[in-house]
């Protein structure tokens, strides 16, 4: 079928925010949805709350809404829409994640819809309604003959009693209502089981329990299926967890293609993937259906399906090369599979199945760390906040290439400093082995994130596999390829030193996924980069190199045209005649010249798809100055990894060993540019965040040109002492500081400076291990317990001066001063009068000692007069002539009483880039880029641009506390969100009010305030407290703070504290909904006092929570705002519409 | 996954040479060197008489891992002359598992290897079409001598192959069925089942897959397959009601008494072919056949039903085609084309009861897409009985 003609205006939402278990790999189908909707003609209307994300870049869409994604929200745009004449037609909510899906539907619950004569397209609402409901799809899996592990709703003992009878134990007991699944458990045994039913009852809020039948150790699957409205079906992947059911797929490490099954058992589910498909009534576009396997008699059950592009289907894209995103788009306006191209091929059809000839591995990243508190347990509630995918010809190659693609400090499976069975070898005794017997058993029967590696100490002690699957439940199989890995090794440590290592054997290892690293750590006892590249000449001597191998959909079946590449070892290429040559690498290689990306590898806390935008971004930007685009990153759920977002893809782990065989591939032999053209002029590492900063050195030393801003001004800004001499040099001040290696260092400098003091070690990210302590012990224990956090050994740890109450300023900055780096780019740059340009100066609403990236911030500053705000942006100018800053550079500042500190500087992308970005409608990191790549500030015309008067942004963060329900709310020095979104208006309050609305942090115009500030906050409070209540809000407090705003004479009710033992305290009002917005300083932190059980409450009734008094300040005047009127919302193309043309010709 | 395999070698008629680690039986083979897609199924490919005389290269790289169930089995034992792959593994994860493909492979007496550049293979294959090969991990064969091996081995084009693989006497499959397929749980709900008593059907066997067989069984049909030289008077004294023409092996072109037989009984009875029984009709009707390049051998190839007008993803095995301007010369209509380049997948004769895949409806290995045209078949011979 032709594309629909009907239609011309097409709505898209977006994801909004990155939050646990939605990150960008709905920006990645997003943004090939909007590509491939406007390729066909379609006018594409986006709403999305996310900066961050390169499908709000406005020249993806033709309306662009940063605005919050709710039924108010959309509501507006389609209104505003209508009014300018351009109605939209249809909503297409498949590509959204689960954020798109809910507001797509409230929109049709609501009548939204309707009212504005909108088609849902793609998935309708009773489609999802079918897909989300359980009881509707277990009659739809039960019509087909299928089934769905067993379960029931009870609200009796004897009603559990008779499921029990019917289904046996193990059982899994839930409590309906409750968060994070307290009160609930996995039953054993009968007495378990009444205990655990008993207890979930009561804690549930409604007195029910759902009863599931146990599939804890079934294999689970997952199949990627598409659709079109002729009801061709095609599997475009099938995943395979190697942890067992119990573990969300999110947590699971996973692969494709399906290792375990049989055609039969596979073709099984591929039958019953369609059937449920066909009977939810999926009309068109990608879905995922999951099923479990029970190991024993291979039986299998349906566990659930999406109606939508997910997770795994951003995965199971790049696993296979197959886009579904974008075929799904074009599908939802009416076309058919075999209407469409194979964009890999070339020449062959979309309708295809396809087939793999190399193995993926999928790897979670969390970051437990951020949250101590937080249960580290695996289980069917997603934690972690990234993931890695690599490839290799086999599993285990591509599993230890997803291992030193994590940055976790490993190397590989085993052989790297943190082995501790090769530590005990040498003779470390703190190593901890061997792993006490009941502590393996436990490790390994328990899911977290550190399982894999008490699988290798399990088979390192000889457990058998046997003994280890009964444990862990993971696959026979996969534990086969592990030990057989454990075995190689004794083999490889067998040969003494690293020139005993015959050339057979070195082949074997690279082939089996062994990094250089390993190797220098298991014949050089060191992983620096010396070290790595001694094993690297070593290994080149041999004559053992990778080769490129195609990802092609198709297992080489046909040419493909699209250079997406994975190395791998393989053997040598033979002829009878002509004896043995290279083996055969696909990678081809132009004449053109070349700039090679390093992109951020897997999302974590403080480092995500910010820095993918800003990738993405140089991509774009080499396209702009006729240079040939090169992109090296190993995150799939990322649009740098899109194979047409640059000229080459490479997927490979973002490592010293892998990025030097990617550039000496593509200089044909050596990491120096070949003489003729061609070849690598310069690698990025400014725009991945700390992940490819951390190769700078390395590559530096192996010879490798850094374009832009140098290796050594990089160190300049970052080494404290060398950075003290530029500002004194400067005439700039930064709050009293000092550097300690050791602890009694650091405790003489505290005492110098005075406390309270931030302390942190030096090269991290993130506020990574960042603290404020009050006084001399907390500093001990400090120093004690978190020496580790660097990546750099011997890591000296910085002390500054706390400013309290300071206002936070960040600033970004373009510059295109010569970088004089060494070794020399082979860059030709432009003449011209060098100099700095600010993109954009933002002041945070909470105050110092917050860390940025969990701040809120105004752009321009609202409160900061103009001359303090010119003073900033001289001092940021003037530090990016000092460090010769060539492309992009981050300032933090603080302003204390009308001065200026300098707190810290990045000669590289900061988050806050794609945000100035949208911002102020400059496309600040592509311009960053290509001045990088030799073009000037003068010959692209970039000048500071003044957006006050016009209207401002705030950027608001989206925390993850629901998804670790115990821990304590509480911002600080440590970095914890996982997302932002941004707010933009005229009026400063609306644009906050805004943010917060797309943060999800409703904001009441009516109702019951409660406060609860620390005391130094309790004059301050005062003026909030008598706002509110003018606003006619009622007023609730404590003792304490009620005391004291009775005192000024604000009118206030006093409610009971927790600690006192009357009832109704304020926990009771919370939790009864009575609350409709809590304002809570904290003083001590720990969820077990009662302002941590307070602020546990507002996460779980989702009442509003505001942490800071200069929040609360900002919050109060939105209030004001929002009662005063209603706002409104406007695209991007509104806010800059000089600049929409050149923006929309930009975009490809 | 052996570390302490002997060394083996593939040297295709090219001269090109692949070396590797040998599992299965210490001998050597010749046979045209051909690459299957299919990511799954081995088992079921190994054992499809299809691929005799031929060498197996499949793409997918980690081969073994759910062992052997011989019950998944499309004949009794394994069917190529040899089989090579990226990794083997020893190790069974199967719950229905008998034994390990290794093992297995070895009591067959069939070479196999792993540990080459398998991509690199295919890419050869195909860029300069389906060689001949030799492969062997007998350590007294060097390049040179397995060089020879398979420049003398014999041409596929020619070879008449499918006489050999079918039976040499009349059977009842429905009789050696075995009671390892369970129908119920893997068959379509909705498949159509003869009424009242069975349909007769003769099979004219050349190598058939179990499946078919068992489709054919389940829809209700009495099945008696014969050898594939069987004359006309033989089928004519079973009184079919529906004539059944079998996949096998070699070139078409070269079985010509199952040609000239089908020239004089196809189309008396509601008449069916799949893959080679393709081929065998279109030649008796007076169609030409040519042989592909390298073929196509997958789970996932994509052809247009015409009459349906939907895409079938389906399992395919086959070095020939059929050419499309000869069939419609010969009074045929072309159903169903292959999505990527176009060639003949299934034709129906414009008067007569005749019908035919150049695929595999019956799948194993591969997708489920197609077992409709098991129904249509039943559906024919029903409308003749009325």
């Amino acid at each position: 079928m032709p594309k629909r003609e009907d239609i011309k205006n097409i709505l898209i939402i977006g994801s909004g925010p990155i939050v646990i278990g939605q990150g960008c790999e709905f920006d990645y189908s997003g943004t090939q949805a909007c590509k491939s909707l406007r390729e066909e003609g379609y006018r594409v209307v986006l709403v999305n709350s996310n900066p961050a994300t390169i499908m709000t870049d406005p020249g993806f869409s033709d309306r662009t809404y940063i605005e919050p994604i709710s039924v108010a929200g959309v509501r507006k745009v389609l209104e505003l829409e209508k009014e300018r004449g351009t109605p939209i037609d249809a909503l297409l909510p498949t590509l959204g994640g689960q954020t798109a899906l809910n507001c797509a539907c409230q929109l049709h619950d609501e009548g939204v819809l309707t009212e504005f004569n909108v088609e849902m397209i793609g998935a309708d609402r009773e489609v999802i309604h079918r897909a989300e409901d359980r009881q509707a799809f277990r009659k739809v899996v039960e019509k087909l003959g299928l089934k769905l592990p067993k379960a029931r709703t009870v609200e009796s003992m004897s009603e559990a009693h008779s499921f029990l009878d019917e289904v046996g134990l193990p059982l899994i007991v839930r409590p309906a209502f409750t968060l994070g699944g307290f009160g609930g458990g996995i039953a054993w045994n009968k007495a378990e089981f009444e205990d655990i039913v008993t207890r979930g009852l009561s804690a549930s809020m409604i007195g029910q329990v759902q009863i599931d039948q146990s599939v804890l150790g079934w294999k689970e699957y997952e199949l990627e299926v598409v659709r079109d409205g002729r009801d061709n079906c095609i599997i475009v992947c099938g995943i395979e967890n190697i942890d067992a059911m119990g573990v969300h797929t999110g947590d699971s490490i996973t692969v494709a293609p399906i290792q375990t099954l049989t055609d039969r058992e596979y073709q099984r589910m591929r039958d019953a993937s369609f059937a449920i498909l066909r009977e939810v009534g999926v009309d068109t576009g990608g879905a995922n259906v999951q099923f479990c396997v029970n190991p024993e008699t291979a039986e299998m059950l349906v566990v659930e399906m999406n109606p939508r592009v997910s997770r795994s289907s951003a995965l199971a894209s790049k696993a296979t090369g197959f886009p579904i995103a974008k075929i799904a788009a074009k599908l939802a306006v009416g076309y058919t599979l075999d209407e469409l191209r194979n964009d890999v091929t070339g020449t062959t059809t979309a309708c295809w199945e396809p087939s793999i000839d190399y193995c993926v591995v999928k790897m979670p990243r969390w970051t437990f760390e951020k949250f101590p508190e937080a249960d580290e347990t695996l289980t069917t509630q997603m934690k972690s906040v990234g993931e890695a995918m690599s490839i290799g010809r086999t599993f285990r190659e591509a599993f230890q290439k997803a291992i030193r693609s994590m940055e976790v400090k490993r190397h590989g499976f085993g052989l790297d400093p943190l082995d501790p069975w090769l530590a005990h070898q040498r003779g470390d005794t703190t190593a901890e082995w061997p792993v006490p017997e009941d502590k393996l058993a436990r490790k390994l029967s328990v899911p977290s994130q550190g399982r894999p590696w008490f699988v290798r100490a399990a088979l390192r002690a000889s457990w058998t596999i046997d003994r280890v699957h009964d444990l862990t439940g993971i696959d026979r199989w996969f534990l086969a390829q592990f030990a057989s890995l454990v075995e190689f090794e004794d083999r490889l440590l067998a040969c003494g030193s690293l020139d005993a290592v015959p050339a057979e054997l070195w082949h074997e290892a690279k082939a089996l996924g062994y990094s250089d690293a390993q190797f220098a750590w298991a014949f050089l006892d060191s992983v620096s980069p010396e070290a790595i590249l001694q094993v690297r000449d070593r290994r080149k001597s041999l004559g053992i190199v990778p080769v490129y191998k195609l990802v092609d959909t198709c297992a080489a079946e046909f040419e493909a045209a699209t250079p997406y590449y994975y190395s791998t070892y393989e053997a040598p290429t033979e002829t009878v005649e002509g004896g043995v040559g290279p083996a055969e690498c696909e990678a081809r290689v132009t004449d053109r010249e070349k700039v090679i990306i390093l992109g951020g590898g897997p999302n974590r806390i403080g480092q995500g798809i910010e820095f993918d935008y800003c990738c993405v971004q140089a991509s774009f930007a080499a396209g702009d100055v006729g240079l040939e685009s090169v992109m090296i990153n190993s995150n799939p759920e990322t649009v740098s990894t899109d194979f047409d977002t640059s000229d080459l893809l490479f997927f490979e782990p973002l490592t010293l060993e892998d990025t030097l065989n990617a550039i000496e591939r593509l200089n044909g032999g050596g990491l120096e540019r070949p003489d003729r053209s061609g070849g690598v002029v310069g690698v990025v590492v400014q725009f991945g965040g700390q992940t490819p900063l951390n190769l700078a050195r390395g590559l530096v030393t192996a010879g490798v040109p850094l374009l832009g801003t140098s290796l050594d001004s990089i160190d300049l800004a970052e080494d404290r002492d060398r950075f003290a001499g530029v500002l004194r040099e400067l005439d700039l001040r930064q709050p009293e500081n000092g550097i300690a290696h050791t602890l009694d260092e650091a405790v003489e400098i505290a005492g110098r400076i005075g406390y309270p003091v931030l302390v942190r070690p030096s090269y991290v990210l993130g506020g990574r291990g960042m603290e404020l302590c009050y006084d001399e012990a907390a500093l001990r224990v400090y120093i004690r317990q978190s020496l580790e956090a660097s990546d750099l050994q011997n890591a000296p740890v910085l002390i500054d001066r706390f400013l309290a109450e300071a206002t936070e300023v960040d600033v970004d900055v373009v510059a295109d001063f010569d970088p004089n780096a060494e070794p020399k780019p082979n860059l030709q740059l432009a003449e011209g009068q060098a100099r700095a340009v600010v993109a954009g100066v933002m002041e945070h609403v909470e105050e110092a000692g917050i860390h940025s990236g969990d701040s809120s911030c105004f752009l321009p500053p609202v409160s900061l007069p103009e001359p303090v705000v010119e003073r900033i942006r001289e001092a940021a100018r003037a530090l990016a002539g000092r460090l010769r800053v060539r492309g992009l550079m981050n300032v933090q500042f603080a302003v204390k009483d009308g001065e200026i500190f300098v707190i810290e500087v990045n000669p590289r992308a900061s988050r806050t880039v794609p945000f100035v970005a949208k911002a102020k409608g400059e496309r600040y990191a592509r311009m960053a880029a290509r001045i990088m790549f030799g073009e000037s500030l003068d010959g692209i015309g970039l000048e500071e641009k003044n957006i006050v008067g016009q209207h401002f942004a705030v950027k608001a963060p989206v925390f993850p506390f629901d998804r670790f329900p115990g821990v304590d709310v509480l911002l600080g020095p440590e970095m914890r969100s996982t997302g932002e979104v941004m707010g933009l208006h005229r009026a400063a309050p609306i644009a906050f009010a805004k943010a917060l609305m797309s943060a999800g942090l409703e904001l009441p115009v009516e109702g019951t305030v409660f406060l609860s500030v620390r005391s130094s906050d309790k004059d301050r409070v005062v003026g909030i407290a008598r706002d509110l209540r003018s606003m006619g809000f009622r007023v609730v407090a404590t003792d304490g703070t009620a005391d004291r705003l009775a005192e000024f004479g604000v009118q206030v009710e006093t409610i009971a504290k927790i600690s006192e033992g009357r009832r109704p305290n304020v926990l009771d009002m919370i939790q009864n909904g009575e609350v409709a917005l809590i304002i809570n300083t904290p003083t001590r932190k720990g969820g077990d006092t009662d302002e941590g059980r307070i602020r546990a409450a507002a996460v779980t009734s989702r009442t509003p929570l505001i942490g800071t008094l200069t929040g609360a300040q900002a919050a109060v005047q939105a209030i004001a705002a929002l009662r005063a009127g209603t706002w409104t919302v406007h695209a991007l193309q509104d806010h800059f519409p000089a600049s929409e043309e050149a923006e929309l010709s930009a975009s490809s | 996954m052996n570390t302490e395999s002997t060394p083996a070698l593939l040297v295709l008629e090219d001269g090109s040479v692949w070396r590797g680690r040998g599992f299965g039986d210490t001998t050597t083979k010749t046979g045209e060197v051909v690459f299957c897609t299919a990511m799954t199924g081995y088992e079921e490919a190994l054992t499809d008489p299809s691929y005799q005389g031929q060498i197996l290269v499949l793409t997918a790289t980690q081969i073994g891992n759910t062992g052997i169930t011989t019950e998944d089995g499309e004949s009794a034992h394994p069917q190529v002359a040899g089989f090579v792959v990226r990794e083997a593994t020893p190790l069974v994860s199967n719950c229905r598992a008998k034994t390990e493909l290794p093992t297995w492979l070895a009591q067959s007496g069939i070479p196999a290897m792993e540990g080459l550049d398998t991509r690199a293979l295919v890419r050869r294959l195909r860029e300069s079409g389906a060689m001949r090969g030799a492969i062997s991990n007998d350590p007294a064969q060097t390049p040179e001598s397995l060089l020879a091996a398979a420049r003398a081995a014999p041409d596929m084009s020619g070879a008449n192959l499918a006489e050999s693989a079918g039976p040499e006497a009349p059977h009842r499959p429905s009789e050696d069925l075995g009671g390892w397929w369970d129908g119920a749980r893997d068959m379509p709900k909705d498949r159509v089942r003869a009424k009242d008593h069975p349909y007769r059907v003769v099979a004219l066997d050349c190598g058939a897959k179990r499946t078919i067989y068992k489709h054919l069984v389940d829809r209700g049909c009495e099945v008696h397959a014969l050898p594939a030289n069987s004359s006309p008077s033989e089928i004519r004294a079973l009184e079919p009601e529906g004539l059944f023409v079998s996949n096998g092996p070699g070139d078409p072109a070269a079985v010509d008494q199952a040609i000239d037989t089908l020239r004089e009984v196809a189309g008396e009875v509601p008449t069916f072919g799949i893959c080679l029984g393709h081929q065998l009709l279109s030649l008796a009707l007076g169609a030409q056949t040519t042989k592909m390049k390298f073929g196509h051998r997958g789970a996932n190839q994509p052809v247009h039903a015409a009459g349906r007008d939907r895409i079938e993803i389906t399992s395919q095995n086959h070095g020939f085609c059929v050419e499309a301007a000869s069939l419609e010369a010969a009074g045929c209509s072309i159903t169903h084309r292959h999505v990527n380049d176009g060639t003949v997948a299934g034709f129906r004769h414009d008067s007569q009861p005749i019908f035919a895949v150049q695929y595999h409806p019956e799948a194993s290995p591969g997708p489920h897409d197609s077992a409709y045209l098991f129904d249509d078949f039943v559906a024919q011979m029903a409308d003749v009985r009325g």
